[in-house]
């Protein structure tokens, strides 16, 4: 697929995350430095009314940045957006995809903005998002 | 309820300087398999002069200040009750590491939904690196009450 040969409707290669482990929201809480105590301590997640810890948003986020990093260099990302539509539960399996909504020209480029969506393995949406990319020139 | 009044607060401008350690961890740490975010020499290779920041970890780098929670402190947020409800970035150029990059927060929304059940609060931060505009980010978090 060349960019600039991308219509409308065109899915960008999906990303498969691995499945969330405790391990996985001890990791990102480290790395990314939200120490939010709800994504890595049971009694916290319990003291507020969760069964569970559950996975940053911000990580099924950087999902999609990479499914995005994958398809294009970084410095093609215009803008990037996403809305969380419900947690994501330890053991979820994530899947990243991307949609071509619409193709123009701004700025003296070619523009592709894509619908983004994160399911887990019921596929059930978690995060909803979307991003503009700058295409190859043509 | 949150005090209306917040919207237009302004926190103080905070600087970071971006780590590679930092960076190949959060590449651990969301399972990343470009080697250019974690291996400086595939970097380079690519055109670019250190390890990138990847897309969303400037939201990362602003949490990495003295109290990353300050301004749900400053208007009497209860951190359980909180809930990321948006996240954006517009982009205006790269950032790498050893970059230092400055931070600017303020409030620009703060509404309620379901008779008040629900708060929501928007926070915008603008960042730079020197004169130059890196990105624009915007938070909405959302308070959740019982």
């Amino acid at each position: 697929m060349t960019l600039s040969s991308l219509k409308l409707g065109d899915e960008i290669p999906p990303l498969s995350a691995p499945p969330i482990s405790r391990l996985t929201l001890a990791l990102y809480a480290g790395a990314s430095g939200d120490h939010n105590p709800i994504h890595v301590d049971l009694d916290f997640a319990r003291y507020h009314g969760m069964d569970d810890v559950f996975a940053h948003g911000m990580l099924a986020t950087a999902y999609l940045g990479r499914m995005l990093t994958n398809w294009v260099p970084q410095g093609a990302i215009r803008d990037f957006g996403v809305r969380f539509v419900g947690i994501c539960q330890v053991h979820d399996q994530l899947s990243c995809r991307g949609r071509i909504v619409d193709k123009y020209t701004e700025a003296g480029e070619t523009r592709a903005r894509l619908e983004l969506t994160v399911t887990n393995q019921d596929g059930e949406p978690r995060v909803v998002g979307d991003a503009t990319v700058a295409l190859e020139p043509q | 309820m949150i005090d209306p009044a917040f919207i237009g607060y302004e926190f103080g401008l905070h600087h970071r300087e971006v780590e590679k350690g930092q960076l190949r961890f959060f590449a651990r740490a969301i399972a990343e398999t470009n080697p250019i975010y974690s291996d400086e020499a595939a970097a380079r290779a690519a055109g670019y002069p250190s390890l990138p920041v990847p897309p969303t970890f400037l939201f990362c780098l602003d949490m990495d200040r003295g109290n990353q929670y300050d301004y749900m402190d400053t208007m009497g947020i209860e951190l359980g009750k909180v809930l990321h409800g948006e996240q954006s970035f517009r982009y205006y150029g790269m950032a790498f590491a050893d970059d230092t990059l400055s931070f600017a927060s303020r409030i620009t929304d703060i509404y309620a939904k379901k008779g008040g059940l629900l708060e929501f609060v928007v926070r915008d931060t603008r960042v730079h690196r020197g004169n130059d505009p890196i990105a624009d980010l915007r938070s909405t978090i959302i308070v959740q009450h019982r």
